[in-house]
Order: C-alpha cells, then sequence, then structure tokens
C-alpha cells in the first residue's frame, strides 16, 4: 500500500532553533497516528508543516497521488474569537465545503447535500438552526468535525481534541473519532498531549520531546522505555495530585 | 433648523435629499465591514483610520490639494501597514492603532493651525452632511455599490475567515489576500464616512449596529442583515431628528444608534429571562 503521506527527515528551523529534526514518519490510508508530546516538543510545528503553512528547511512531504495536503481536514484548537461569534451550526459546517470552489461565490446543492450528510452522521441534525456560541464543549467540537469532514473524506488532522471538555465528553469524542477511523476508512492524525486517551485507539504512534523523537506502531511504543517513563511521570503526577488534594481537604 | 412643516420645502429638500442618499449609503457600507471587524476584535480599527484621515485632509487642504486624492491612498496605507504589523506581531492591534491615529492628528493640528485654517478642518473633525454636492453624493453611491458587490461576492469566505482563520488557511483560502481586501474596503468607507459623520464619530456607525445585531440575531447571516437594516433605520431616523429639532446630524445618529443598542440589550435581557 502506498502511502497516504510521507515524511522524510523533515525539519524546521526558526532562526538557531531547531524545532523539528529530521523527522520521519508515514501515514497510510485508514491509518490512526497519536503524536504525542509536551508543550514546546514541536507538535504545532510539525501541524503547520503539514498543513503547507510554514516552509521545511530540509526534508519533504510526499504524498499519495490522488491526494494533496489541501485534503487534510483539519480540527484546530479552539480560540478565544468563536466564543462569542454569532454563527448557527449550518453556517459553520457548511463552511468546511469552500476549499472545494477556487473562484464560485455561493455553495452548490451539491455542499449542501454534504453538509447534511455529515451532520447526520456526528448526529448534530438537531442543532442546526442553534447558535455555535451556546452549544457545549462537546457539541462544538462535533461541529467543527462535521465541517472538517466536509473538506475531506481521506484524513483528519486534529489539534489537541479534547482541550477543555468534560471526562465524559472527552470518551465521547474519542468514540466518534475511533468510530470515523474503523467505520469509515478515515485516516486520523491526532496531536495531544493526554497520554491515555490518545493512546488507546491509536495504530501508530509518534512521541516528540525536545531531544527524542521516536515513531512506532502502537503495540511497540507501549512497551518501549518511553512508554514506560511516561508512565511513570504520569503516576507520579496523580500522586502528587493526590497528596496535594488530601492536604487542601484536611487544611 | 427647519420644523417639521419646513422639511418639505423645496429649499429643505435641496440638502435633505443629498445628506440621506449619501448618508444611507455610508451607513450600509460601514454595517457590512463592522460585522467582521467587531467580530474579529478590529473595532477600533475604524476609529484609527478616521484619524489618519483627518491629518491626511488637513494636510491635503492646506496644500491646496484635492482632499480625497491625498485621504483615500493615505487611509489605505494605513489599513495596509495596521493589519500587516498586528498579523506579524510586531505591534499588538490596539498599540498600533493608538500610535498611528494620534500621530496623524497631531500632524494635522499642526499644519492646519500653522496655516490658519480652522473651518475646513472642523468640518472634517464633525462632517458636513448637509453641505454635500453631487459629486459628493455620486461617490458615496460607487463606494456603496463596490462594498456591497464584493461582501456578496465574497461573503461565504468572509464568514469563514472571520470565523476561523486557521480552518481557513488550511483548506487553502489566501486569508491575507481577504485581510487586504477588507482593509481597502474599510479604508475608503472611512473616508466617506468622515465627511459625512466627521472624524470623531465614524467609528461608531462601524461598531455600534453590528453589537446591536449581535443581541438578537444567533447566525452570521442574521446578524449582517441586521446590522445592515439596524444602520439604516437609526442614521434616518437620527438624522430627521437631527434636523426636526435643529441638532448636530451626525452627533443624533450616533446617540440613535446607542439607544436602539441599549433597546436590543433590553429585548435580548428579557428574553434569556423567560
Amino acid at each position: 500500500m502506498t502511502p497516504l503521506l510521507a515524511c522524510q527527515d523533515i525539519t524546521v528551523q526558526f532562526g538557531t532553533n531547531t524545532v523539528l529534526d529530521k523527522l520521519s514518519f508515514t501515514v497510510e490510508p485508514g491509518d490512526y497516528l497519536s503524536v504525542i508530546g509536551k508543550n514546546g516538543s514541536g507538535k504545532s510545528t510539525l501541524i503547520r508543516a503539514l498543513l503547507k503553512l510554514c516552509p521545511l528547511d530540509r526534508g519533504s512531504i510526499v504524498t499519495a497521488d490522488s491526494f494533496t495536503r489541501r485534503d487534510i481536514g483539519y480540527l484546530p484548537q479552539q480560540s478565544g474569537i468563536q466564543k462569542d461569534f454569532p454563527a448557527t451550526v449550518w453556517e459553520v459546517v457548511l463552511s468546511g465545503c469552500l476549499g472545494h470552489h477556487k473562484f464560485l461565490p455561493f455553495y452548490t446543492k451539491a455542499d449542501h447535500m454534504e453538509a447534511e450528510r455529515n451532520m447526520h452522521r456526528l448526529g448534530i441534525c438537531q442543532l442546526r438552526k442553534r447558535s455555535y456560541r451556546t452549544l457545549s464543549g462537546g457539541q462544538q467540537q462535533r461541529v467543527l468535525l462535521a465541517r472538517a469532514l466536509c473538506a475531506t473524506k481521506k484524513l483528519l488532522l486534529l489539534d489537541e481534541p479534547v482541550t477543555g471538555l468534560d471526562p465524559a465528553a472527552t470518551s465521547e469524542l474519542y468514540d466518534i473519532i475511533r468510530e470515523l477511523n474503523e467505520q469509515d476508512g478515515i485516516a486520523i492524525i491526532m496531536v495531544s498531549h493526554d497520554m491515555d486517551g490518545g493512546l488507546k485507539d491509536a495504530r501508530h504512534v509518534l512521541y516528540l520531546d525536545e531531544k527524542t523523537q521516536y515513531f512506532a506502531d502502537a503495540d511497540t511504543f507501549r512497551h518501549s522505555a518511553i512508554a514506560r517513563q511516561l508512565e511513570q511521570e504520569h503516576h507520579t503526577h496523580a500522586h502528587l495530585r493526590k497528596i496535594h488534594y488530601s492536604r487542601e481537604d484536611a487544611s | 433648523m427647519t420644523g417639521i412643516s419646513g422639511l418639505f420645502s423645496p429649499a429643505a429638500m435641496h440638502y435633505i435629499v443629498p445628506a440621506l442618499v449619501g448618508g444611507i449609503a455610508v451607513a450600509v457600507c460601514a454595517a457590512l465591514l463592522g460585522v467582521t471587524l467587531v467580530l474579529r476584535r478590529y473595532a477600533m480599527i475604524g476609529d484609527g483610520l478616521s484619524h489618519v484621515g483627518y491629518g491626511a485632509l488637513c494636510v491635503a487642504s492646506v496644500m491646496q490639494l484635492a482632499p480625497l486624492c491625498i485621504a483615500v491612498p493615505v487611509v489605505l496605507a494605513a489599513a495596509f501597514i495596521l493589519l500587516g504589523l498586528s498579523e506579524s506581531g510586531k505591534l499588538k492591534g490596539d498599540n498600533g492603532i493608538a500610535l498611528f491615529s494620534t500621530t496623524a492628528m497631531s500632524i494635522g493640528i499642526i499644519v492646519s493651525s500653522k496655516a490658519g485654517l480652522t473651518n475646513d478642518v472642523s468640518h472634517y473633525m464633525f462632517g458636513s452632511i448637509l453641505a454635500l454636492d453631487k459629486g459628493d453624493v455620486i461617490l458615496c453611491i460607487v463606494t456603496a455599490v463596490i462594498v456591497t458587490a464584493a461582501f456578496l461576492l465574497l461573503y461565504n469566505r468572509i464568514f469563514a475567515v472571520t470565523f476561523d482563520e486557521s480552518f481557513s488557511r488550511a483548506t487553502g483560502i489566501p486569508v491575507k489576500a481577504y485581510n487586504m481586501v477588507i482593509a481597502a474596503l474599510t479604508a475608503i468607507t472611512i473616508v466617506m464616512g468622515m465627511m459625512l459623520m466627521g472624524t470623531l464619530l465614524i467609528s461608531s456607525l462601524i461598531v455600534v449596529p453590528t453589537l446591536s445585531a449581535m443581541r438578537l440575531c444567533r447566525g452570521f447571516r442574521g446578524v449582517v442583515i441586521g446590522a445592515v437594516s439596524l444602520s439604516v433605520g437609526c442614521f434616518v431616523l437620527g438624522f430627521f431628528i437631527a434636523v426636526i429639532l435643529d441638532l448636530t446630524p451626525g452627533a443624533c445618529v450616533v446617540v440613535t444608534n446607542v439607544a436602539v443598542y441599549l433597546l436590543c440589550s433590553l429585548i435580548s435581557w428579557i428574553k434569556g429571562a423567560e
């Protein structure tokens, strides 16, 4: 199978600061790649590079013949602007179709049907006339996922999709993403700092931090030294938090 | 000035009709552009640009050049530079606007006081909607046609870029180009608007109708249509109040807009409380 997307030795520098250093990985059609790393590990730069928004200093990103990087459906991090933005769910979902037309000023009938289908797929048809700003965090993410699906059927790039969601909405969103991957065969690249959720359904893992980068299939990663170390850190943090809270309770 | 009885006399018509036509044209443009500017937190750009325009007009009248030939390019340049600066993060939004507007204003004041001009200059400060000639009105109409046509043709893309710049960039929409187009249209609208409403008041015509419409409408299209209707309605109402009671038109229009905003807030509050 030819990969949908193959990154070969991609390097991005800002001045003397090398943010991505000879990074290589591939994404197959229908793959589920989880990119895990702490803040400052180059995750957002990788996203920008994949979306063609920042130039590569070295290396290349090769895509399958039928696939261009404009075929990536992108779920950006929620920005502050959208919080009070007056837009109906329908308007937001439909705007995902804009990439299909270069100059056409209006949406076509096919665009409307596409938007309808994707709203149905994500179970948000009943929200169509609601204002985006009045939705819960989980609903908002579904709307943005529907918009991303309007842009593509091949690859979704999700940037910290569960940030700010409560545990129930988080697991629900992970379920939706898994379904899109398994049932609809859409390849997923999910960038996250949530270790547990990020690893749960992934088929491949790319781990980034300032010094190391590690690309492996998910099983190999789970048994690697890095995963053990991360788990240990995770437990230590959880443990410290517990102590912290119990102290607060006591006082 | 006239009272109700004199309102429809031929003498009054002579200045009321051009003022109404020009004013409605500018009210439409200001409301359309206001929606995207307010939602992207660029509300103050109108204020900044009008001050830059004031400086340019002062310099133009001292040098005895056609005011618009100087003001439009200068304000256009200022709009591009302000947007460019805030995008590159070198000088964040408000700071750049404050710097530009006070600088241009000071230059205008220095130049005009040195040359002993005060009459023309106060026109630019407070607007001269009752002294529009045929040429001014035609310019206003042309501006309105350009702005409305551009807004309609680019409506879906303006929505996408306003709602979510990162997503738009990712789908290949040239966000920068659209920002430039919006900046250019804003610049032209501002210059036209400040001749009518005055430097000090034009930015409220951009901001307030959108804020009112946002109180009542849930969708983007609703807000656009609402802002334009409220803007035109408030202009007409405020203008006639000013003519009948012999008040300053520009200021009356602004106060009407703000009153409608308060009314809209009240309605949305009552709706929310139900």
